[in-house]
């Protein structure tokens, strides 16, 4: 986790009237960070943006019960993907879960790959290669997707990992292999 | 950083190699997808203002119907009750008119009576000091 660094772990022996502040901090650095993991996760703009709000409206209703035993983007994690969690098992929702009017195409997220310094058939296959991996998600099971897209999008160490979605470091590390597996499958299958 | 992660994972190192590639080039596309998404600008507001601003119309309209309403038909009961009492006025009125006009046939009438029963009485019965005349009267009608 390279962004969450600045302000953790949080002290919360300050007083009160600081607590906006340091909330306010909290929401300026780790929004984006939440708001991409969503948005890998859900693969549709407005759906992260929504639960990016929720995660942080949340987060503000409990941040005097927050005690800073884990790191503030650890937290907000977790709150996060019990947000998904809970989006996607609601049925009222469960309609846009097969849907998805909003979520790209598989494809369209391999399109904002930066091009680097490659040439135009590196980046085609590399494109490539990202709908593969961007397919190979899609297919796996919500708890691995999770793990997985905390491991290799936003680098998390797997003790951060287990923290964030409440496993053992062990149980991360037998569905983020299945996940790798699958992905690995996917992108052998395809050359 | 990937290449190192997978390097015990496969027996092709080659295998390997390309997952951590395709593996950064996820991470890549997510994050510069994420960073447009999240920098692009967007507007709340309009999704909401319609149905707010029907709901009030539609509170008004209701609101003044009922109030319309109800002052309509204040005023109605208003002139149906101004209605009846003309109408009871009247009925009165009719009603007095026949009665004075009965009393004052009945009246004529009585008087019509006691001018007959005078005149009869007056012309059949003569007083005694007038009978010679009243003899002579008839002489002469009847020579």
């Amino acid at each position: 986790m390279a962004a969450c660094t600045a302000l953790e772990p949080m002290t919360m022996a300050r007083p009160e009237e600081n607590a906006a502040e340091q909330f306010s901090a909290v929401v300026a650095t780790h929004r984006p960070q939440i708001f991409r993991f969503l948005l890998a996760s859900t693969r549709d703009v407005d759906l992260a943006e929504t639960l990016t709000q929720d995660c942080f409206l949340k987060a503000h209703r409990n941040w005097r019960s927050f005690r800073g035993e884990s790191s503030a983007m650890t937290w907000l994690m977790r709150i996060a993907i019990n947000l998904q969690k809970d989006h996607w098992r609601n049925r009222r929702l469960q309609f846009w879960r097969h849907t998805q009017n909003n979520a790209v195409a598989l494809d369209e997220a391999s399109n904002w790959l930066p091009s680097g310094e490659r040439s135009v058939e590196q980046q085609l296959l590399a494109r490539e290669r990202v709908a593969q991996v961007s397919k190979a998600v899609e297919r796996l099971s919500e708890r691995q997707r999770t793990i997985f897209l905390l491991r290799y999008v936003e680098e998390d160490e797997l003790s951060e990992i287990a923290r964030a979605t409440g496993l053992s470091v062990g149980t991360v590390k037998a569905h983020l292999s299945r996940a790798v597996a699958k992905v690995r499958a996917e992108l052998g299958g395809k050359r | 950083m990937f290449r190192d992660k997978f390097a015990g994972d496969s027996q092709n190192p080659e295998q390997d190699a390309e997952l951590g590639e395709a593996l950064r080039d996820f991470r890549l596309s997510v994050h510069a997808w994420s960073d447009a998404a999240f920098s692009h600008p967007r507007t709340v507001v309009a999704a909401v203002a319609p149905t707010h601003v029907w709901r009030l119309a539609a509170g008004w309209a209701l609101g003044c119907f009922l109030v319309a309403g109800g002052v309509s038909a204040g005023f109605w009961q208003h002139h149906q009750r101004q209605v009846e009492i003309r109408l009871a006025a009247v009925r009165v009125a009719e009603q007095q008119r026949l009665v004075a006009l009965r009393q004052a046939q009945q009246a004529r009438q009585e008087d019509e009576d006691l001018l007959a029963k005078v005149d009869s009485d007056v012309s059949r019965e003569i007083p005694a000091a007038m009978e010679p005349l009243a003899q002579l009267m008839v002489e002469d009608t009847n020579p």
